[in-house]
This record gives structure tokens, C-alpha cells and sequence, in this order.
């Protein structure tokens, strides 16, 4: 017997979002993921002046602004031909680097951690599904000590942020052409001594954490695997070479296919639309895409769009940054980080492809991060110019390819007569929450749902924390979605 | 009545009946975190002061048509600190239960909304409604739906009509929330509102106190909140045409801006990254009421104008639409 489990909806995620599995002898063998909210931010966007992007787009998402702002000043910077000096460059990468441990701690300890740590007895601890909570008592309260240290710690990250980019959430001083800031010693110092403190918690307890919930919860090292492709875009950017595919970065752009490592070839992404409730052409890439809603398409179930490159499905985020690490040649610091933690847990590389893995590789990042801008910080030159100067053209077009906290995340502009005349952005949370493409296959989420146990279909506590491993965001995903739902309801099969 | 005791209120009904009750766990959260000179200062007051009766106050908070951005500034507040905030007292004496906020309630699914339901009705007249993000409106709200019933899904708009009613009071946090913000700018194709537009058109007369900016400022929330358990509900002198209060949004940013020296001697910023006044920036620090200036932001680490970034006017009606393009003089 067929039993239609629906999770309406899904907490602890940024934004709206719905899973419907269908559970059979207690595994799930089908599931569909969906967003519940339209903003039409490229309706927003077209005629306003191209520089507005930059602030317009922050607001997708008020967790991860700082990837917004620089993948749209990098589609700017493509656009009109022009690049950062090194210090805004540097700027730019803390700015972006402070928000992932920001949204790194957040996501583990106040949206991830109670899936598998039992709260105190009040809101908005509970009410709670009750099940499945393994840790001892003891280990059990001393993570939930560290939820109330995070709360406190991860402002820390906010403000190393703000030190450069003005305020957070959304950055005021991210401009094409690099930053308005001008850096100073006192600026220096104080992101060095706030950065000193994260460190120390990301080492002595965010990693430990996650370690310790990964020994008891080893099943979930297998539960969730997904469809093992992985892209990154790659992250901060090192030297200032123009075109992106060459250009040095901290975390690589690549992408793993069948345990193979690969290069990205922005011209091979697409965009299917058939399972989404859209009337604009299936399977165009994002710099000709177009958004076009039809929330009666018999044939949609959903209301993202189905991102593919080459047509095939791929998973984004800190997996993937960690696989591509793993699979690189030479024994990169993220790659020891990883086999190190996996030896500990007496698990292989393959067990990363797991709710566990994710969390595991999202603890191990963020570090890799920390640790880093303990040197780019002292890159800083002061006194030396933090933006290049630049006129609009009439007429351009550019893309921003650029790894946010949660993953690839490409923006896309083209302008005319120096007003925007298309916008498009594919969120990483497109990638991972997306639906069924022109062929069929399912996105990477509804992939990694397949198999998991669900023994009680009115406490489906599998599949959220199945969902949230992928940390998403729905609020970046649904600029992309249209409203309804009413057909979901009619395909309920019970 | 508005803004008035609540009294203490049993809890019950709840799912979960393990480990810790709210006390116990402030005891023990207290102890655990005494590592520290500065709480080992203060734990006999803390101590003292849990034993004391304290004011509950029910808090629906509901994500509608929005970045999640207020949430995650309003975590940042100092003073009180979040962790004072969610688990202890807002203010002494003063305890909010966050009956409902989907960012970070452990419920997920129905038991979440029906949360939301069981305070709405239990504690009529004496909850807190919070509201981050703007309510879609086109076709009849089905541009943004949160939960489902009998297979339908609720819009955020019928939430609004249920909730909105039998509350104290409603706070909009955010300019979403408040007059639309960049969820309503052109050509709107969701048909965002701000909540006051909102009630006005379900005639709807609970009232409502606006706390816009994007985002809003934790002190902005904090205070606001504040004002109205430790005095009521601001008295009109207080708040000024646009529902804001004047304590936080009665003068311009324009006028206690620290570039005012950079105008005098006519310093003029051209182009990014170049000290002077940002007015040919497209500064709309002359139309923008807001205390970033003498308050800054992220523990006043920082703030735009001190970034060299020119004020974007986020805590105004008009925002973005009225201030665009961002940066061109206006």
C-alpha cells in the first residue's frame, strides 16, 4: 500500500516549502519538493539601472546577501569588461567568507541540530515530533548549551561582515568594480580579534559537534545519498584574472560526474521548464531564459525551474566543494580535513554522500574559511584604491558564476539602452530543490528523499532531516516560482 | 486592555513533556555558561530573578512575503542578547514565548500551524502578531501559501484575516511588512502589500506599529516591543505619519550624518570608494528618517554611510521604487 506522506510547511529552512513523499512499506519511493511563494524579482528588475542589481538581489535572501551581491557585482564587472583592484577584491572575499561561517553556524546549530537533539520544554522547543533522539542526556544538554553559545557567536560573524560591508543583513558597500569601504588598522584589528573567537569555536566545538552526532546517527552516513554529480563554481577569488573559468580561486570551479573531476563550461547550462508552470521555452540557458508563469500548465507541479548542465542533475553546496576537493590532485588542507574526520568516524569518502556527510563537510568548510581569512585579512594594502571606476555601457551582457555558502549560484544580465533588459539567476537552491527536467529525472533533493525510512508516515522525521541537510533556501529559489498549488493536491494518490 | 498585563499564563497542551521546564533550563543554562567573568557577575541576579513571577506574552511570528532578513538582523540584538530574548526575559520581569516562527520552532508541518492556531485562540486579545514581509494579494493570495487544509493550500492572506484580528497588537517588521518594500516594487506581479494596507481593506482595526527598514534594526524591534509591555501602546504624538516611532525614525539621516562636513566645504563623492558627502551618489540620506547615524549597525561596528555607501533609503515608504535608481541623485 501506497501512503502519500506531505510535509506542509517544512520548518527550519529559510522560506516556504513543501515535500510530498509516497512511502511503501515504509520507504519513500517518490517524492516532490516546492516552494509556496512568488516574488517575480525578474519582473522587478527589468528597466531599473543595472547598479541597482546589486542591492535588489541582496534582498532573495536576507541569510546569504553577500553572495548575491558579489555574483551581481561580478556579473556587472563581466559585463562592462572591468575587474577589482587587489583590495577589492580581498574585501570582497571577507565580506563573503564572514557570512559563510555565519550562515554555516546558523544553519547547523538553529535550523539542523534539533532533528537530533531534544530541546527544553518551551516554544519554540516545542511542540516537536517526538521521536529518535539518541544522545545521551548529558552530551545531549551540552549541545543544546552550545545552540545558546551559537546564537551569541554567530553575530560575531555578522559583525566582521558589516566591518566591511557597512551593515548585514544586506551589504551596502559591495559595488561593481569592487567596494566603497576604505580599510583601515582599526578595521583590521577588530575583524582579527572576532575572527581569533570563531575560530576557537569552530575547532573546539561546531566540528566536535558534528562528530559526535555523526557517531550516533551513523545510519544517516548512508541515508540521503542523491545523485552523487557535484558542481561548484568556486569561491573567493585569488588573482584578478577576467575570465572567470581561469581565474585562481580558494575553493575551485569544477564538477564531479560519475566520480570523474571536470571542467565547467558556463555555455552548458539550461534551464527545463516542463514540470514547472511555465509557458516560456523549455531548456534555454539562463542568459536567454525567459520567466514567463502559467499556474494552469496541466503538466507542472511546481513552480521552480529545473537548472541541468549538460542535462544531467547535479547536487551544489558543501558536499560538492568537499567531493571536488577530494578528488583533486595533491593532498589540499580540505581534503586532509576530510579524510582525517572520516578515519575518525571509520567511514569512507561515499559515506559524505549522506545527511551526515553534508553536515559533516559544511563544519569542515567553514573552518577551511575561518582559517583562511586569518591571512587574506592581512592582504588588506591601505591606502590603496578599493574600486575601479567604470562608465555604463548602452548595451552589454555578463554573468557572475560564484559559489554562495549553500552552493553554485550563477546571475545573468543584459543591458540595453543602460537599463536592465533581462535579469535571470539560478540559486543553488534551484539546483538542489529543483523538479523533474524535460527528460524526467528528478532534482537532486527528490533524488536523495528515494529510500528513506519513514516507519510512521505522521512523524516523517527521515525526510526533514533528510531536506534540511541541503540547507536550503527557498526565499533565493522561489524569485523563480509561481503561485498555486492546486494541482498538487489533485495528484495526491493515497 | 492593549498593551496591558497579560498576567502569568499556565502552558500546556504541549506535545513533548521530557527533560527541561523553562526554568530549569535557565538554571542550568545559567550554570553551564559560568565559565565566564561576566557571568559568574551576574548569576545571583539572574537567579534571583527567575524565581520571581514573570509576564508571559504569547508571539505568533509569521514569515509571509519576505528574505528572512529581519529575523536574522533582529538575532543580532546586544542588549538584551537573543539568548535573553528567545529563552529568558526580554525584559526583567518580561517573558515572550515564541509560540511560532518557522525559521526557528522545532515543529515542522501541521503541528506548527496548528501552534499557531491554539495561541490565536487561547490567548485572545493578548497576543503579540509579528509580521516580516509583505502579503501577496493578486488572485486572491495565491501567490503565497504556508500549510495546507482538506488539500487546499492556506494563503498567507487567509493567516492574515485569522490572525490578525484577536491580537494586542501587530508589529510590522521590515518595510516589506510595513508598506510593501521590494516584495511590492514595480511591477509587483504578486501584488504585495504592507500589512496596514492590508487590514485596512479586511476592515480590520487591531492596531498596528511599523518598524520598516531593510532590515529592520534589532534596537528598533527590541525597543518597540518594549514600549508597548512596559507602557502600552505608543500614544499618537509618538508615532508619526507613517506608523513609525519617532523615537527611532523622527529625524533624517541627512541631518546627523557624519559627512555633514564633506557638504559644508562641498566635498562631493563621484565615484565609489572616494571620500565626501554622497549626495551625487544618489544619497537619499535628505528623505530618509532613520537613527543609523548615532545608532549604526551589527553592535556599531558599522553603518552605510560610514562605508562610504550611500543611504538607500530602506526605511522609507518609498522604498526602492521612490528611490530609484539607488544611485543617482534624486
Amino acid at each position: 500500500m501506497k501512503t502519500q506522506v506531505t510535509v506542509d510547511p517544512l520548518t527550519r529552512i529559510e522560506g516556504h516549502l513543501r515535500v510530498d513523499a509516497m512511502v511503501e512499506d515504509g520507504v519513500v519511493v517518490e517524492a516532490h519538493a516546492g516552494g509556496t511563494l512568488y516574488r517575480g524579482f525578474e519582473q522587478i528588475l527589468v528597466g531599473r539601472d543595472p547598479l541597482d542589481a546589486v542591492q535588489l538581489t541582496q534582498r532573495f535572501c536576507g541569510v546569504c546577501p553577500t553572495a548575491h551581491a558579489v555574483a551581481s557585482s561580478q556579473c556587472l564587472d563581466n559585463a562592462m569588461g572591468i575587474m577589482p583592484p587587489d583590495n577589492g577584491r580581498t574585501i570582497r572575499n571577507l565580506i563573503q567568507g564572514a557570512n559563510y561561517i555565519q550562515s554555516h553556524i546558523l544553519h547547523f546549530y538553529h535550523l539542523a541540530a534539533l532533528d537530533f537533539v531534544r530541546g527544553p520544554e518551551f516554544p519554540p522547543f516545542i511542540p516537536r515530533y517526538e521521536a529518535d533522539y539518541r544522545l545521551p542526556k548529558a552530551t545531549s544538554d551540552e549541545i543544546i548549551s552550545h545552540y545558546v553559545q551559537a546564537l551569541q557567536i554567530r553575530l560575531k560573524a555578522h559583525e566582521m561582515s558589516a566591518v566591511f560591508s557597512g551593515k548585514m543583513p544586506h551589504c551596502a558597500s559591495v559595488v561593481p568594480g569592487g567596494v566603497t569601504v576604505t580599510p583601515t588598522v582599526d578595521k583590521v584589528t577588530t575583524f582579527l580579534w572576532r575572527l581569533k573567537e570563531l575560530r576557537d569555536f569552530i575547532t573546539n566545538v561546531y566540528v566536535p559537534d558534528v562528530l559526535t552526532i555523526a557517531e550516533v546517527y551513523r545510519d544517516y552516513g548512508e541515508i540521503g545519498p542523491g545523485c552523487k554529480n557535484m558542481l561548484s563554481y568556486g569561491a573567493f577569488d585569488l588573482d584578478n584574472e577576467p575570465a572567470v573559468i581561469r581565474r585562481k580561486r580558494f575553493f575551485p570551479m569544477a564538477r564531479l560526474q560519475n566520480g570523474k573531476l571536470l571542467s565547467v563550461d558556463p555555455s552548458k547550462i539550461t534551464e527545463d521548464v516542463s514540470a514547472s508552470w511555465y509557458k516560456s521555452a523549455s531548456h534555454l540557458p539562463p542568459a536567454s531564459g525567459a520567466t514567463l508563469p502559467d499556474p494552469a500548465k496541466p503538466a507542472g507541479y511546481t513552480w521552480l525551474k529545473a537548472p541541468r548542465y549538460d542535462n544531467t542533475v547535479y547536487e551544489v553546496g558543501p558536499l560538492a566543494r568537499a567531493a571536488i576537493a577530494n578528488a583533486s590532485a595533491g593532498n589540499s588542507a580540505h581534503a586532509k580535513l576530510i579524510s582525517d574526520s572520516l578515519t575518525q568516524l571509520r567511514m569512507t569518502p561515499d559515506n559524505l554522500n549522506s545527511v551526515m556527510g553534508r553536515h559533516l563537510c559544511r563544519a569542515i568548510e567553514t573552518k577551511m574559511v575561518a582559517d583562511a581569512m586569518a591571512d587574506w585579512v592581512l592582504q588588506i594594502k591601505l591606502e590603496q584604491p578599493v574600486a575601479t571606476t567604470f562608465s555604463l555601457p548602452d548595451t552589454a551582457a555578463g554573468y557572475g558564476l560564484w559559489d554562495a555558502s549553500r552552493g553554485a549560484l550563477g546571475h545573468w544580465i543584459s543591458i540595453k539602452n543602460k537599463k536592465i533588459e533581462r535579469y535571470q539567476a539560478v540559486v543553488p537552491t534551484t539546483w538542489n530543490a529543483s523538479p523533474r527536467d524535460d527528460a524526467g529525472h528528478p532534482g537532486a533533493i527528490e533524488q536523495a528523499l528515494i529510500g528513506a525510512p519513514v516507519k510512521d508516515p505522521a512523524n516523517p522525521f527521515a525526510l526533514a532531516r533528510i531536506v534540511r541537510s541541503f540547507d536550503p533556501c527557498i526565499a533565493c529559489a522561489i524569485h523563480l516560482l509561481t503561485p498555486s498549488g492546486k494541482l498538487l493536491s489533485q495528484t495526491r494518490v493515497i | 486592555m492593549l498593551g496591558g498585563e497579560c498576567g502569568v499564563q499556565e502552558r500546556e497542551g504541549t506535545v513533548a513533556h521530557h527533560g527541561f521546564t523553562r526554568r530549569e533550563f535557565l538554571r542550568w543554562a545559567v550554570a553551564a555558561t559560568a565559565a565566564t567573568e561576566f557571568n559568574r557577575l551576574f548569576i545571583p541576579k539572574l537567579s534571583a530573578a527567575i524565581e520571581q513571577a514573570v509576564k508571559e506574552y504569547p508571539l505568533i511570528w509569521m514569515q509571509t512575503s519576505a528574505c528572512s532578513g529581519c529575523s536574522v538582523s533582529v538575532i543580532n540584538t546586544i542588549h538584551p542578547s537573543i539568548k535573553n530574548v528567545i529563552l529568558d526575559q526580554i525584559l526583567p520581569g518580561y517573558q515572550l514565548y515564541l509560540d511560532y516562527h518557522s525559521t526557528l520552532m522545532a515543529a515542522t508541518g501541521k503541528l506548527s500551524t496548528d501552534t499557531a492556531l491554539e495561541t490565536a485562540s487561547k490567548y485572545k486579545g493578548k497576543y503579540i502578531y509579528i509580521v516580516e514581509g509583505a502579503i501577496p494579494t493578486q488572485s486572491d493570495g495565491m501567490y503565497g501559501t504556508l500549510g495546507e487544509e482538506n488539500g487546499k493550500p492556506v494563503t498567507m492572506l487567509t493567516w492574515v484575516e485569522r490572525l490578525a484580528p484577536d491580537a494586542m497588537a501587530i508589529l510590522a517588521v521590515g518595510t516589506c511588512a510595513a508598506y510593501g518594500g521590494v516584495a511590492g516594487a514595480k511591477p509587483n506581479p504578486s501584488g504585495a502589500r504592507g500589512i496596514g494596507d492590508v487590514l485596512a481593506a479586511l476592515k480590520v482595526s487591531t492596531p498596528v506599529i511599523n518598524i520598516p527598514g531593510c532590515p529592520c534594526h534589532p534596537d528598533w524591534f527590541i525597543g518597540t516591543v518594549a514600549r508597548v509591555l512596559l507602557y502600552g501602546l505608543p500614544k499618537p504624538k509618538e508615532v508619526d505619519e507613517d506608523g513609525r516611532l519617532k523615537i527611532y525614525y523622527g529625524k533624517t539621516v541627512h541631518n546627523r550624518c557624519i559627512n555633514r562636513d564633506y557638504l559644508d566645504e562641498g566635498v562631493f563623492a563621484s565615484k565609489f570608494g572616494e571620500p565626501g558627502c554622497l549626495l551625487e551618489l544618489g544619497c537619499k540620506g535628505p528623505f530618509t528618517n532613520a537613527d543609523c547615524p548615532v545608532r549604526q549597525w551589527n553592535s556599531g561596528v558599522n553603518w552605510c554611510i560610514s562605508a562610504n555607501a550611500p543611504c538607500l533609503g530602506c526605511t522609507e515608504p518609498g522604498f526602492p521604487d521612490a528611490h530609484s535608481p539607488l544611485y543617482q541623485r534624486r
